[in-house]
């Protein structure tokens, strides 16, 4: 398992922690380079499927990050999300999700530090989980690529 | 088939000293779909936007994808060079492989390996991505300007001299803020009011101007170009129009001794009151909590001798609603309060005052009229110490950054203070001098050289009192940090500027990001520093970050210009970024069930009801429609939709699935 580079994918909204990962990066802050990151407008806009979606592609961990409650780009995006992901776990148990891989934060525009400290947290906790293969094996055959326009 | 191009930018060395970008462009080249890639040293320069400008027409290139800075950056920038060439600009995406990628990396192969990534991701986004038009939306051609400070009066005076509507919403009786209380301002030593007042006296005498003082923001709706701003008008207990400003009132008022805010607790003032002289409006307000009618049910002295029969003790908060189509945010600072500095017995002892404190006993509008008198027994300080960076640059205080105008403003008190008491002693304790400004260094030599004031560099541990002297106790570090014992009669405190209490409420409400101190965040730190990440609305001044009147003064007038330049036209373009309920073919119509469930989570009231009825009038079935006038493009309503029958233009299911897909 030495050469075992794990895979995370974060989704994040694009007003707090897509412009928090910004400032990182002017920031000039070190992280591990493990994290790919799907850009949307609010947290309000992550659907469920889409967890799975990235669990079924083979990632080891998932981050889900936006705004802090109150500071919503949309007013109320990401309470919605908030109460969506209490369901969502639940819903991701059932599936039989390991739910140590799943992760929900706030990271505000001005909060760039706590972005590398979160990717790096996540990588090295997911680093000792292991990789994550059992879910995708159990779903081959069943998620097929959709079809390309 | 899609005919993807890709450009891979180097930065200069930005991206290329961490990530191969040529690699990245050749992996690139061998992804389904891409016809073209190829890597620059500046993509943003014009020989780049060449580069895609040509490929696009050469190629016939359906997408493109522009490896590079983060599209908060230059997406627009890379859309407009697509559109040039006749390519829709919503068939562009940018991958981010400077701010997610090569910045925060290190030099491994693993960072090009992400590159490359992010790039298959949006070529895949890209292949599904569709032409999109900008929405046209009217503008209603007033500013909202919150805050009446000196920020707010420059922007709000601009934005009415080129000729649109302007309102002027001030939270306090009178507009004036912070400027109003100062005394003498640096370089120039030009007193504060006699620059501030006429142009006070200006905006409440604009045609185009309305002020509402005494008011507070309650909420603001809708989006640029067509706000719904609804306005608290605190209840004054005075009929501003009946009242003449007399002042008979405040005069008989029976509860004289609350600290004045004005003076900064110098001096006091009446519960019926207006806060200074010079004031506008010139009317007074009654302060709820002090009144001795509020508080007993008895009194009333004011309506008794008010020759006008304008007070109004029945009245209550009023809420307006005001259409408007940019707001100029310019709600100032606070000083960091009290007993943040217990060490330096600010709060116990009478005589440890701050620096807004000091500008009240140097004013002459002020207290003692100008003469610096001590708060405790009124005797002219013989010996007084100024500290600079009381807070500031302070780690174990919490304050990181610094407050940019006390170097300034201490040597300015110091030097009052030797002009106003020739044999006193003035000694200044600093970290360092930042005197960058036209004629500020010059100013610091003349208090230093002229003035003779004292200016030791080190920090005071302890003030303390013993006989009757506030005993000083620092170091001077240029003397090999020998301790310093200074015996004080006065000590004034150069205290942090921080952002209004309230900033972060107000940045809730005009939904916009504010910093980790609180201060309210602009859209780019150096390209675009007076615009907002919200669109329209725009910011002024000391709530952004310390600045001093100077730098105030161009920021307002930077944000009036933007204000202007929005309001110069009678139509916005918006990002296409919308919520659509699908269409298809009877006998479905649409695949929406008709539950509502998006009306619901809706934060904007964008879902409408349509009805969809067959030739012979018969209704069918009723589906949600979204009015894309209205919709912001949150998404809330696709992921709710139990029929997914609501798509996100640009951040479509098909879009973000197929960038899960590549990885």
């Amino acid at each position: 398992m030495a050469d075992y580079e794990p895979k995370v994918i974060a989704f994040v909204c694009n007003w707090c922690t897509y412009a928090g990962a910004d400032l990182t990066g002017t920031s000039r802050i070190k992280y591990a380079p493990n994290i790919r990151m799907v850009r949307l407008p609010c947290t309000g806009r992550i659907d469920f499927m889409l967890l799975l979606q990235a669990f079924g592609q083979g990632a080891d961990g998932v981050i889900v990050s936006g705004c802090h409650p109150g500071d919503c780009h949309y007013t109320a995006g990401n309470f919605h999300a908030r109460r969506r992901w209490i369901v969502f776990r639940r819903l991701l148990d059932f599936m039989g999700i390991d739910l140590r891989r799943v992760y929900f934060s706030w990271v505000s525009a001005a909060e760039g530090a706590k972005w590398a400290e979160l990717v790096n947290n996540v990588v090295a906790d997911v680093r000792k989980l292991g990789p994550y293969d059992t879910f995708p094996k159990r779903l081959s055959g069943q998620i097929r690529p959709l079809e390309v326009a | 088939m899609p005919r993807i191009g890709v450009f891979v930018c180097h930065c200069g060395e930005n991206i290329a000293a961490t990530v191969d970008a040529a690699a990245v462009a050749q992996a690139a080249a061998g992804f389904p779909g891409v016809v073209h890639s190829v890597d620059y040293k500046y993509m943003c320069s014009d020989p780049g936007q060449n580069l895609i400008r040509d490929a696009i027409r050469e190629k016939k290139l359906t997408g493109v994808v522009v490896a590079a800075c983060s599209p908060r950056m230059h997406e627009p920038t890379f859309r407009r060079t697509c559109a040039d060439a006749g390519l829709n600009a919503f068939l562009c995406e940018m991958a981010n492989v400077r701010e997610h990628c090569s910045w925060v990396h290190e030099k491994l192969p693993a960072t090009t390996e992400k590159a490359i990534d992010l790039v298959r991701i949006m070529v895949e986004k890209v292949k599904r991505n569709r032409p999109l038009f900008p929405i046209k939306v009217p503008v209603t051609k007033t500013a909202l300007v919150i805050g009446g400070g000196i920020a707010g009066i420059q922007a709000s005076l601009d934005i009415a001299n080129a000729g649109h509507k302007v309102i002027l919403v001030e939270r306090d009786p009178s507009i004036g803020g912070h400027m109003a209380q100062l005394s003498e301002t640096f370089p120039t030593l030009d007193c504060s009011q006699c620059i501030l007042t006429p142009r006070m006296v200006e905006v409440a005498q604009h045609p185009n101007i309305t002020l509402y003082t005494y008011s507070e923001l309650e909420k603001l709706e809708g989006f640029i170009g067509n706000f719904k701003a609804t306005i608290r008008r605190k209840a004054r207990f005075v009929d501003e129009k009946l009242c003449t400003g007399c002042g008979i009132c405040a005069q008989k008022c029976a509860t004289k001794k609350i600290p004045s805010e004005f003076n900064a607790g110098l001096g006091n003032r009446t519960a019926i009151y207006v806060p200074f002289p010079q004031a506008v409006p010139n009317k007074p307000v009654i302060d709820k909590a002090h009144c001795t009618y509020f508080r007993t049910g008895k009194c009333k002295v004011c309506e008794r001798f008010c020759e006008k029969k304008a007070i109004r003790f029945e009245q209550e908060d009023e809420l307006i609603e005001v259409p408007v189509g940019a707001v100029v945010v310019a709600t100032g600072y606070d000083l960091k309060q009290t007993d943040f500095f217990p060490e330096y017995g600010y709060g116990k002892y009478k005589d440890v005052v701050n620096g807004l404190q000091f500008e009240r006993l140097a004013s002459a509008s002020g207290p003692t009229l100008g003469a610096i008198k001590r708060p405790s027994d009124g005797k002219t300080p013989e010996t007084i110490v100024f500290i600079a960076c009381a807070g500031s640059r302070d780690p174990a205080k919490g304050i990181n950054y610094c407050s940019k105008i006390c170097c300034m403003y201490t040597a300015k008190h110091a030097m009052l203070y030797k002009h106003k008491v020739h044999s006193g002693k003035a000694y200044v304790f600093y970290m360092d001098i930042r005197a960058g400004g036209k004629m500020y260094e010059e100013f610091v030599r003349r208090a230093i050289e002229e003035d003779e004031v004292h200016y030791v560099r080190g920090r005071v541990s302890k003030i303390y009192e013993r006989d009757g002297k506030l005993i000083v106790k620092g170091v001077d570090t240029l003397l090999n940090s020998r301790p310093v014992e200074i015996q004080a009669d006065m000590v004034v405190l150069a205290t942090a500027m921080v952002a209004h209490k309230d900033a972060e409420e107000l940045a809730q409400k005009l939904k916009v990001s504010y910093d980790g101190d609180h201060f309210l965040s602009e859209a780019h730190p150096k390209l675009r520093p007076v615009e907002m990440n919200t669109a329209g609305v725009f910011v002024a001044g000391a709530c952004q970050a310390p600045k001093d009147i100077p730098e105030t003064v161009a920021q307002a007038s930077g944000a009036a210009s933007k204000v202007t330049g929005l309001f110069s036209k009678d139509e916005l373009q918006r990002e296409p970024v919308v919520a659509k309920v699908n269409r298809c073919a009877p006998p479905l119509f649409s695949t929406c069930i008709g539950c509502f469930l998006c009306e619901s989570a809706c934060a904007y009231q964008a879902i409408e009801r349509e009805e969809i009825r067959g030739r012979d009038g018969k209704l069918i079935k009723t589906v949600a429609r979204i009015n894309e006038g209205v919709c912001q493009g949150c998404g809330t309503c696709v992921a709710l939709c139990r029929s997914k029958s609501i798509d996100l233009q640009g951040f479509t299911n098909e879009q973000i699935f197929a960038e899960l897909l590549a990885l």
